[in-house]
């Protein structure tokens, strides 16, 4: 593993109007490693998330990825944001799965997966249909690739959409909260396939609400509290050893969740 | 470029006869939206209705209005019926029937959306207050539906208002009428066409204002 | 009424005899409509993106530009665009001072729609599109446009009837299209209430062959359900 973090956060704020929601953030997520983000609604964890992609514009601090900026060039000590063409670029090294899933409606599985390798990575039609055709077999979804989004369940459309996201390549692959639009008879099918992906070593930077799943797949969990990072640490430390009584508090809510799987 | 000369003195001669102009204009429109209101409720609840021998020619009547160009329709009335020997009525008359059928089809399509998306619990509330079947219409479901169809109503009202303009084909004076009479005599062309946009517009846009705040009135009911 | 014998008087006969002026006249409505949907469709989908995405200045100007055309009677608009033209001394007949006035109205209508359904398109599509590294125009290319066009469609072929309907207008400056081509017929033969509804019947048929391929479209787009 080489000495620089693949994506390095330092002091990011982020207000709405008059409500800072991020109030300075520092984070690192390093090669192959599976970072989660936890806390409260309202912590500030999807709005870090979104910074990360560019959705949203962080007010200060630096996201860095590959030691590279992300969004703005400091010239003359002024940030400057980059032309929509760059920050596309940054966007297509990073990708990312909705809650919402956000398939687009009006093409196919397979189309869906296609659209950014034919369109962003300019290849061609048929390397991109069988790129697509091997992740779409990935999550185990070979079978459905010529089904429209609204012929497809919850779980089998967000699988898609990772496997959309996947195909790009990405060096950073972000989940937001991604199975909490599921009936929970689906949650484990996406769950399945994330485990999967962080096995293979993909580097990956999740929100999400499935502590079981953040305990047993993460190698570092970050606590969101307020729009500040309260406790950082490897999975056994903050699940076991919580040093305040707000992440204590937020895990006596899943406590019953823990409570038969525990050994 | 060409140059022109503008001469306002044109409109101000005839601002008498272009204010009478508009005002009958209105008028035609707001007759004919009256006379199209009655046909177009008696037209959506034959429509609702699950006879077919009163449901179907009011379809057919609708679908007839609405791939029916006015024009055509305003010539036919006027002209095709006093080939049946009914010749009672002048031009103007004429003209507001022709309009009021027209608006009486948007009308029941307007009424017809209102009556569908009727919430249920008022019926049912006004069943169990033991209102009889023509007392849940009368007292409840169109006060509801008048208020949920306003806006579209409004919207109806200011189509009619700008076909007024077609009435010039029949010599009837409206502005239209006037202002193509003016542009002969004068050949002011910019002056009359402008004032006259200008006039259409404003008129369209007050009665949007106006009707808005009817409807900020009503807005108690969502 | 309605008389299909071959004698002269007759419907049937003057029919016949005026077959031609019939079918010149359905040409030029056919012609100045389907001009008028072409322009105003291109037109007024280019105004539709300005008018969802453009610089404040740009979508200032389009704003006042469509609420004026839309408050303006489109009699008045061709008349106007007929003699004001002819005042400055461009030289155009009137079919294409009425089709120009046409096409203005309907682009304004066409762009207010599809500004519409650019923004009954969830948020999350515009995301999704820029996550997976699409730039601007890829992305409303790709993802907005295919989905706004979907919808805009039932109200878009309302657009297209109203446009049929309003190239009867053309008649009140000369235009022979199939309304003036009738009365100049009825004016011959007296046979006014035959004639107009034949002339009734030939713009039902237009506009059901209008709404039929419509709904033809609209099963094509059939997938795209919500």
């Amino acid at each position: 593993m080489s000495d620089q973090p693949l994506l390095r956060a330092q002091g990011v704020r982020k207000s709405f109007g008059s409500v800072e929601v991020l109030k300075g953030i520092d984070l690192e997520v390093r090669q192959g490693q599976v970072v989660s983000l936890i806390g409260a609604s309202g912590s500030g964890k999807t709005t870090f998330l979104r910074c990360v992609n560019l959705l949203e514009e962080h007010d200060a601090g630096d996201i860095l990825l590959d030691g590279e900026p992300i969004g703005y060039r400091v010239e003359n000590g002024r940030r400057r944001r980059l032309s929509e063409t760059r920050v596309s670029a940054q966007r297509a090294r990073i990708g990312m799965v909705f809650q919402q899933f956000n398939l687009f409606p009006h093409l196919t599985a397979e189309e869906n997966v296609m659209l950014g390798l034919t369109k962003v990575l300019g290849k061609g039609k048929a390397e991109a249909r069988e790129i697509a055709g091997h992740w779409l077999g990935r999550v185990g979804l070979e079978a459905r690739r010529a089904h429209y989004p609204y012929q497809l369940s919850g779980g089998q459309q967000q699988r898609v959409a990772i496997a959309r996201a996947v195909a790009m390549e990405p060096r950073l692959l972000l989940f937001d909260e991604v199975t909490s639009a599921l009936d929970p008879e689906l949650v484990a099918e996406v769950l399945g396939v994330m485990q999967q992906l962080a096995g293979s070593g993909m580097t990956m930077l999740v929100v999400s609400h499935e502590m079981l799943f953040v305990r047993d797949v993460s190698h570092h969990v970050v606590f969101m509290d307020g729009g500040r990072v309260a406790q950082a640490g490897p999975p056994a430390e903050v699940f076991d050893r919580p040093d305040s009584d707000r992440l204590r508090g937020f895990l006596g809510r899943f406590h019953g969740m823990f409570g038969g799987v525990r050994h | 470029m060409i140059q022109y000369y503008f001469d306002w003195s044109v409109i101000t001669r005839n601002a008498g006869a272009l204010g009478e102009a508009l005002l009958l204009g209105l008028g035609l429109a707001l007759v004919s939206l009256a006379i199209g209101t009655v046909i177009g409720l008696a037209a959506a609840y034959a429509r609702l209705s699950c006879r077919p021998w009163l449901s179907w020619p009011v379809w057919a009547y609708v679908e007839f209005i609405r791939c029916m160009p006015l024009l055509l329709l305003i010539f036919f009335v006027y002209f095709g019926l006093p080939e049946f020997n009914i010749s009672w009525f002048d031009k103007t008359q004429s003209f507001i029937l022709t309009l009021s059928l027209y608006a009486g089809a948007y009308m029941s399509e307007v009424f017809r959306a209102g009556l569908g998306s009727m919430p249920k619990q008022y019926v049912e509330a006004a069943k169990a207050i033991g209102l009889r079947p023509w007392q849940r219409q009368r007292y409840v479901v169109l006060p509801v539906m008048f208020r949920i169809t306003l806006p579209a109503i409004s919207n109806n009202l200011i189509s009619l208002f700008k076909d007024t303009s077609l009435a010039a084909a029949i010599a009837v004076p409206e502005l239209t009428f006037v202002a193509r009479r003016i542009n002969a005599d004068t050949f002011r062309v910019m002056e009359v066409w402008l004032s006259v946009s200008a006039l259409y517009l404003i008129t369209a846009y007050t009665i949007a204002t106006l009707l808005r705040l009817v409807e900020r009135r009503y807005a108690s009911i969502r | 009424m309605l008389d299909f014998s071959m004698t002269p008087g007759a419907f049937g006969f003057e029919a016949w005899q005026s077959r031609w002026s019939i079918l010149s006249g359905v040409g030029v409505t056919v012609a100045s409509s389907g001009l008028t949907i072409v322009i105003a469709t291109v037109l007024g989908i280019l105004f539709g993106i300005a008018l969802s995405y453009g610089w404040w200045w740009l979508r200032l100007a389009i704003r006042l530009y469509v609420d004026v055309m839309r408050g303006i009677p489109v009699l008045v608009l061709i008349l106007f665009t007929y003699y004001g033209l002819a005042l400055f001394g461009i030289n155009v007949p009137a079919f294409w001072a009425g089709v120009i006035a046409l096409s203005g109205f309907a682009t304004a209508h066409i762009a207010e729609t599809l500004r519409g359904a650019v923004q009954s398109v969830p948020q999350g599509q515009m995301e999704a599109g820029k996550a997976i590294g699409l730039r601007f125009a890829q992305r409303l290319r790709y993802v907005i446009l295919p989905q706004a066009v979907r919808r805009m469609l039932p109200p878009w072929v309302n657009t297209c009837l109203e446009i049929v309907k309003g190239t009867t207008l053309l008649s009140v400056i000369g235009v022979v299209e199939l309304l003036l081509a009738s009365q100049q017929i009825m004016a011959r033969n007296y046979l006014i209430v035959d004639f107009y509804l034949l002339a009734t019947l030939l713009y039902l048929i237009i506009n059901f062959a209008i709404a039929q391929i419509g709904g033809v479209l609209e099963r094509r787009f059939s997938y795209l359900r919500y």
